[in-house]
């Protein structure tokens, strides 16, 4: 078969979200790769410019639909450092306990999808029933499912629900149970290994030149973390441990975030433990100096997520602009694609975890 | 064709239609003096076929339904939901299913080879058809008894990528072009193997006719017993044969949307997931005939029970292993075909030819 181009999107079952992957095979070997995104460009940095500083919260929300929680939050960081505000601690605590949640939750709607790619629905549907569990938790704290609209900038919305602590206690436990099962699923099996090992090798030079980071970072054996190398909230009173994966594979990122649900639950232990009453809001100013410019990055469940703010003098921020992980990881993808069979191309961006959300913005 | 007990039955029902007719015939329309004509052992036979045909072919569509309902059910199980639920345990759901394709638009793309695209499906489903005639279920109710029986499934069953090949050619899309390309490749590496095992029966039972090979089982032993490893190879190579995860490469949806059969939309693609189902009962009924001894079994139900319990037994391993596994890639497909289940089927061989050498069976 001659050379050929083929349009991997925007309507494609790989594609989870609207981009176009285009790939040029050689029968069924590819030896170039080019993702082009835009499909869901919404002008968010241009209307957030219209927009006051605590309308952009829920607004942030939709950055990611699978990871909401992540950037609402990068969001506050951002404006609580533009307007210097002190957190109080129980309100670190506490969204120290939801963002790893939302990073479980986010964490097992890719390894659904990650299921779907491979063509076992089954490893779609177990880590979706057990997502329920995470989104129930979530209701009980802000009422909402998907989209939360729970930090505010200087604390976060309402405290913590009656039992919460039971709650999360109860559906941590349940949970780590179940994540052996997906491991029996997946780890213990040879087609899964198969299919996930040797493939999308991405060597750690490319990679930190590349600016991937996050799980995909950390899969290819670089050892980088925004929660411990820049503590945010109370990354830095609890006692986790950063998951690296040497082989630098798909099976390496698809290990890196099975280690990072456990660690999460690991963490979420703690800071329920830890957790003490007091104040979870202070009152922001309703405006931010002309000139004045403030940042944040966290480690969001794909990447590293950065905001950039600057104010106008007003209600309304200047700019905001946002670094979304996925926008650079995708960036990678022919790094990692080049060279395999069409075939591969779920495996590998199917570790990837791709968001279209905050990619095209 | 060799008188049996559903060929009387219909015999005498066909008998009787045609002397109602020849009746009609000599007493009102008594001119055209060729009531006669009607009641001739020819005429007779014709229609009995006619009929042990319709009859032989709605029950293996039947069943081939059943099977559909019985993989909704029990993946259902195994993922932890309840599949079907429409009507009474979810039987109707595969009529409705059918209604609904049935008054679906049937869309032909402009650039597709018209001839050859409409031709591909019927002669796919044709090919399917025409496994149901050549699968005996009980020893009174079976369509053709022929000597070469079993050549013929195996000779017909491999004909199916070539119909796939075409659909994928004719389509005029690249998506259908690698599936069907996939199909061929797909056929090098389960043929070999399934047809090797196969051999091991031929050798010990000496015929190419089904019923000497379940009589032989009933004399001596289920051939699983002495060819176990006979009966693996079968399996395995029976899911490559008729494309059933983890063997679906021709239609791997996650990387080429849904493989050969992309253009083909409302009944027309109906009608080729059916012959999917269709070709999963033949492959299942061969492997009941093959190795599990057909429908021998204890006398206080009908043999073609038994033989229908098995098959479903049968069907279900299939549905678990599309419940626990993933999609493999070409590349090791014809690496588990070429240097796993090959060498098995040669032991296998050894061991039916040691058998038969030895006189012990």
């Amino acid at each position: 078969m001659a050379e050929m181009w083929l349009n991997m999107g925007p309507q494609h079952p790989m594609t989870h979200g609207l981009w176009n992957l285009r790939v040029k095979v050689d029968g069924e070997t590819m030896t170039e790769a080019e993702p082009v995104i835009g499909y869901l460009h919404r002008g968010w940095e241009k209307i957030t410019e219209n927009r006051k500083y605590p309308q952009i919260i829920p607004m942030a929300d939709r950055l990611c639909y699978g990871a909401s929680m992540s950037w609402s939050h990068l969001y506050c960081l951002t404006i609580e450092d533009l307007m210097e505000i002190e957190v109080p601690e129980r309100a670190k605590w506490i969204r120290t306990i939801v963002l790893e949640a939302q990073r479980i939750g986010s964490h097992l709607m890719w390894l659904a999808a990650l299921g779907t790619d491979l063509g076992s629905y089954t490893v779609f549907l177990y880590p979706v029933r057990e997502r329920e569990l995470f989104l129930d938790l979530m209701q009980n704290l802000c009422g909402a499912r998907m989209t939360y609209n729970y930090p505010r900038i200087g604390g976060v919305r309402n405290d913590v629900p009656a039992n919460f602590e039971r709650d999360f206690t109860r559906v941590l436990n349940h949970f780590e149970k179940r994540l052996s099962d997906y491991e029996a699923l997946c780890d213990q099996s040879t087609v899964f290994r198969m299919r996930m090992e040797d493939v999308g090798y991405l060597s750690p030079e490319k990679a930190k030149n590349l600016g991937v980071t996050g799980p995909n970072l950390r899969g290819s054996g670089v050892d980088y973390d925004v929660r411990r190398d820049d503590p945010y909230e109370m990354y830095d009173q609890v006692d986790w441990k950063v998951c690296v994966e040497k082989s630098c594979d798909a099976y390496a990122r698809y290990r890196v975030k099975m280690d990072e649900m456990r660690e999460s639950c690991n963490i979420i232990r703690q800071c329920i433990k830890k957790m003490k009453p007091g104040a979870i809001r202070v009152k922001p100013p309703r405006t931010a100096p002309k000139g004045k410019t403030g940042w944040a990055h966290v480690e969001d469940p794909r990447g590293e997520g950065f905001m950039y703010v600057i104010g106008n003098g007003d209600e309304r921020p200047y700019r905001l602009k946002v670094r979304s992980p996925i926008f650079v990881t995708v960036s990678a993808a022919p790094e990692m694609l080049v060279g395999y069979k069409i075939a591969d191309v779920p495996a590998i961006m199917g570790s990837v975890d791709m968001c279209l959300g905050e990619t095209d913005r | 064709m060799i008188a049996n007990g559903l060929y009387d039955f219909i015999y005498g029902i066909a008998l009787w239609i045609l002397q109602v007719v020849a009746w009609f015939f000599n007493n009102i329309l008594a001119w055209f003096s060729v009531g006669a004509w009607f009641v001739s052992p020819g005429v007779v036979e014709f229609l009995t076929t006619l009929l042990v045909a319709l009859v032989v072919f709605i029950v293996g569509f039947l069943v081939s339904i059943t099977f559909i309902w019985e993989e909704r059910k029990i993946l259902g199980r195994l993922m932890d939901r309840r599949g079907t639920q429409v009507g009474f345990l979810g039987l109707f759901q595969n009529f409705a299913d059918g209604l609904k394709t049935f008054i679906k638009e049937h869309i032909i793309p402009d650039e597709v080879d018209k001839q050859l695209f409409n031709l591909a499906p019927v002669l796919l489903i044709a090919m399917s058809c025409f496994m149901i005639c050549l699968i005996p279920i009980g020893p009174d109710f079976f369509m053709a008894n022929l000597n070469s029986g079993l050549l013929l499934v195996f000779a017909v069953f491999s004909l199916a990528p070539f119909a796939i090949l075409m659909a994928g050619w004719a389509s005029n899309n690249k998506y259908t072009v690698m599936g069907g390309m996939r199909a061929a490749a797909q056929l090098i590496a389960y043929e070999v193997p399934i047809l090797l095992s196969v051999a091991a029966v031929v050798v010990l039972v000496g015929s190419f006719n089904f019923m000497e090979i379940v009589s032989f089982q009933q004399d001596n032993t289920w051939l699983i017993v002495p060819l176990f490893i006979g009966a693996l190879v079968f399996f395995i190579s029976a899911i490559a044969e008729v494309e059933r995860i983890p063997f679906d490469l021709p239609e791997a949806e996650a990387e080429l949307v849904e493989g050969w059969m992309t253009e083909y939309g409302g009944f027309r693609w109906g009608l080729i997931m059916l012959s999917e189902y269709v070709r999963g009962f033949a492959a299942c009924g061969v492997l009941v005939l093959l190795f599990l001894g057909g429908w021998a079994g204890p006398d206080f139900i009908w043999p073609e029970v038994w033989f229908l319990i098995k098959m479903f037994m049968v069907f279900a391993l299939f549905i678990w292993v599309r419940g626990a596994l993933m999609r493999v890639t070409t590349k090791q497909i014809l690496g588990l075909g070429w240097t796993k289940l090959m060498p098995l089927a040669l032991i296998n061989l050894g061991i039916a030819i040691a058998l038969k050498m030895g006189g012990w069976l």
